[in-house]
């Protein structure tokens, strides 16, 4: 994609430039120095040529009318429909694939999934060449339970070699890199392995150049659920994260994938998200029931930047990195960062909180304003 | 072969000759666009995409900014973020905006006062475009208080300098010829500098203008057609002595006073910021040589005087109109072109004071390199150059 060098230039600070202060000051038209030195509010030009001492010096005191600085915020809506994925379903929608006995009375567990290009609108009016995983970024946030057999089967519809590359234990031969289930548009691999360790992981491709194909959309939630038997000393816990038990049902579980999108190319990223669309959970905050525990399923895959975050407001939480341990590796936070494929689980209740809109997001504020904040609306159980 | 050879032809029958080339001309056009034998080498690219903004207004509304596009398709500005912070704004007039159309752009951001902020405004494909404001400061309006001071500004840089340099009128009348030949060569050498000052001023705004508008060469035939047609203008009864001399002078020099205005207003409403009084004089003891300059060429003449304020006025005057039109309607397009128009003034009353200098000597040749030529045509250049480095940091 082009990029257009930046044409815009305001006027030419030549001599005259140099001048201006100079004799603006000597026409007594604006005192610079002394405006710039304290904060004080922006004076209308109306009001430019009188004392600016005169005015408050308190920025806070006085707002000026017509800029609000609540209007930080994207302008219209993404069309969900027309992406074929909308944010709000995708934090529950779990792909849980088929399953059948083995003979050995081991549960198989079939995926399908598809890599297809795929245009998609990330902000409210910008469109991005993504390549998905079924049509969707993030693709789809597969799970399963900790020692099933998981059978994968991958089809490249897309315009280059794709793979699925999953950050879990299994041969080289399964590894999705070149040589190993790399495959060329037009071609099917299917990856096998057991589902292991139990945890909060993910899939991305691994075809070369990786961080073209990473930020291009090509990666996903690979969730185990750990099966109590084998954890008896935690067996509760264990529980209540393996989907569809009843100590599970309670459970508000949200799948979240921090994300972001370099648009035009020039290796740093204009728009940035959990599960693709900017401001997504500000437009529409997700609604929460206090009387039941939210569980959340993390992964950060922001390429270009080291490091993303997550900021939870009014409540801290507890934090378990990459899943993989039924007690917490942080207890009571409000902040966790995660480099680049580092995951994690969060926990936490509003059971004792007041109802409403409880804010999230990154805590390096540039992400956050360029579209990486949503809202939990917090609500009374329905009666 | 003579003219005769050919039979004259009827109006008539030489319009409708006219009428075959035009009208198989739009027949061609029409079936281009038609056909569009061009679709071949659609490869799915995205289409080109070009934005300059043109002007940038802050106010108690936020901030404003006029866009100019270009491109290969209307374009369409799908969110602006101010300091990497996706902002609401409101577009006017909204849609897409077609090829070398403008629009203005409104976002009520909180802006800072001598701080400096980052526009970035982004198409529908993810292009990126960005807008720097180096120091955010109110932008003037046209009031009664903020145009009086801009217009005494005007007047410090334009009329003063000239009305000073005029006053040394009496003190050089009655120089010999030697004292003569310094004079006009120290105007041309003045001159010279204002030429070399004025392209490269206009070069470095076109630079900055919309790819529609061919800055460069906007600029370099704007300064050829206005150096032809001054030229033209001028040697209409003969070739220009006297006071009529000064006057072109005086015009040259007001168009470069008027181009000097509108960068300084620009430059004031984009918040530039300086460095004090210290500049306003350096400013006009550079200019002083220009009154001198429109004095020389009328030493030999008995000028009323009334003449002078005119002068004063022709030379001077239009730094405050540029002041005020630069502050209220900058844009860089404009500026340059005024530039450049300056420029072709200034080379034309170059050739003009040479040519006299010249008839003042009988030996032409001789006083071309005489000493009193030679330095007083470097004494003009010096002395530019050395005040103008006053005046820059």
């Amino acid at each position: 994609m082009p990029v257009p060098d930046d044409e815009i230039q305001q006027v030419n600070a030549g001599r005259r430039a140099l001048l201006v202060g100079g004799l603006a000051a000597a026409g007594g038209v604006v005192a610079i120095a002394k405006g710039a030195s304290s904060q004080v509010v922006p004076a209308d030009s109306a009001v430019a040529g009188h004392d600016m001492s005169a005015m408050t010096a308190d920025p806070y005191a006085a707002p000026m009318e017509g800029m609000a600085h609540g209007d930080m915020m994207t302008v219209g809506r993404v069309d969900h429909q027309r992406n074929g994925f909308d944010p709000a379903p995708m934090l529950t929608d779990w792909d849980t694939g088929t399953t059948s006995l083995l003979p050995d009375g081991r549960t198989l567990r079939t995926f399908e999934v598809e890599a297809v290009d795929k245009e998609i609108e990330i902000a409210p009016g910008i469109f991005f060449p993504a390549w998905t995983f079924n049509g969707r970024v993030p693709g789809p946030a597969l799970r399963a339970k900790e020692g099933e057999r998981l059978k994968i089967i991958f089809r490249n519809y897309g315009s280059h070699p794709h793979s699925m590359h999953f950050h879990g234990i299994h041969a080289a031969r399964m590894d999705g890199v070149p040589g190993a289930g790399l495959i060329n548009p037009g071609e099917e691999f299917v990856y096998e392995f057991d589902a292991k360790p139990f945890g909060c992981h993910l899939y991305h491709c691994h075809a070369l150049p990786l961080k073209r194909h990473i930020h291009k959309g090509m990666y996903g939630l690979f969730v185990i659920d750990p099966d109590p038997a084998h954890n008896p000393e935690h067996a509760a816990v264990a529980a209540s994260r393996v989907q569809g038990t009843p100590e599970n049902a309670n459970w508000q579980e949200l799948a979240m994938v921090m994300n972001a999108f370099d648009t035009n190319f020039d290796g740093g990223n204009e728009v940035y998200a959990v599960n693709t669309i900017a401001h997504a959970y500000m437009n529409a905050p997700i609604r929460i029931d206090k009387s039941r525990p939210v569980r959340v399923y993390l992964l950060n895959v922001t390429e270009f930047d080291p490091i993303n975050s997550f900021h939870l407001h009014g409540n801290f939480f507890d934090y378990f990195d990459t899943g993989t341990t039924l007690t917490p590796t942080l207890k009571t936070v409000d902040v966790i960062m995660q480099c680049q494929a580092q995951r994690g689980i969060l926990e936490f209740s509003f059971a004792e909180h007041e109802a409403g809109m409880y804010m999230f997001h990154a805590h390096q504020l540039e992400f956050t304003e360029l579209g990486w904040v949503g809202n939990f609306d917090v609500q009374e159980p329905a009666a | 072969m003579t003219d005769q050879s050919q039979p004259a032809r009827s109006p008539l029958s030489r319009f409708l000759l006219v009428l075959v080339p035009l009208a198989l001309m739009l027949v061609a056009f029409v079936w281009i666009a038609a056909l569009d034998p061009l679709r071949s080498f659609n490869n799915g690219a995205p289409p080109v995409e070009g934005l300059t903004v043109e002007r940038t207004v802050l106010d108690r509304t936020g901030i404003q900014v006029l866009v100019r596009v270009g491109g290969s398709e209307p374009m369409v500005i799908a969110q602006v973020a101010v300091d990497d912070a996706f902002w609401n704004f409101a577009q006017d007039p909204a849609g897409p905006i077609a090829r070398g159309d403008t629009a203005w752009v409104r976002i009520p951001y909180p802006w800072v006062l001598g701080e400096a902020h980052l526009v970035a405004l982004l198409s529908n494909t993810g292009t990126v475009f960005e807008h720097e404001i180096a120091v955010a400061l109110p932008t003037p309006k046209a009031t009664a208080n903020q145009l009086l001071p801009q217009a005494i500004v005007g007047a410090i840089v334009g009329l003063l300098p000239v009305a000073l340099g005029l006053m040394f009128f009496p003190a050089m009348r009655g120089v010999g010829r030697s004292g003569m030949n310094f004079l006009l060569a120290l105007t041309v050498g003045l001159l010279a500098f204002l030429l070399i000052d004025m392209t490269n001023e206009a070069l470095e705004l076109a630079a900055d203008s919309a790819a529609l508008f061919q800055g460069s060469a906007m600029v370099w035939l704007a300064a050829l057609a206005s150096f032809l047609l001054l030229m033209a203008i001028g040697r209409w009864h003969g070739a220009p002595v006297g006071i009529a001399l000064a006057f072109y002078i005086a015009l040259g020099i007001g168009l470069h006073n008027f181009g000097e205005g509108l960068a300084i207003g620009g430059a004031f409403a984009a918040g530039s910021a300086g460095l004090g009084t210290f500049l306003v004089l350096g400013f006009a003891l550079h200019n002083v040589t220009e009154g001198i300059g429109i004095a020389a060429p009328m030493l030999k003449s008995r000028p009323p005087l009334w003449m002078f304020p005119a002068l004063t006025l022709l030379a001077g005057g239009p730094a405050i109109l540029g002041m005020w039109m630069g502050s209220l309607a900058y844009a860089p397009q404009w500026s340059a072109l005024v530039l450049a128009i300056g420029a072709g003034a200034i080379l034309q009353v170059m050739v003009e004071v040479g040519s006299y200098l010249l008839r003042q000597n009988p030996d032409r040749q001789a006083a071309l390199f005489s000493p009193a030529v030679v330095s007083g045509f470097l004494t003009g250049i010096a002395f530019m150059y050395v005040t103008a480095a006053v005046i820059k940091i």
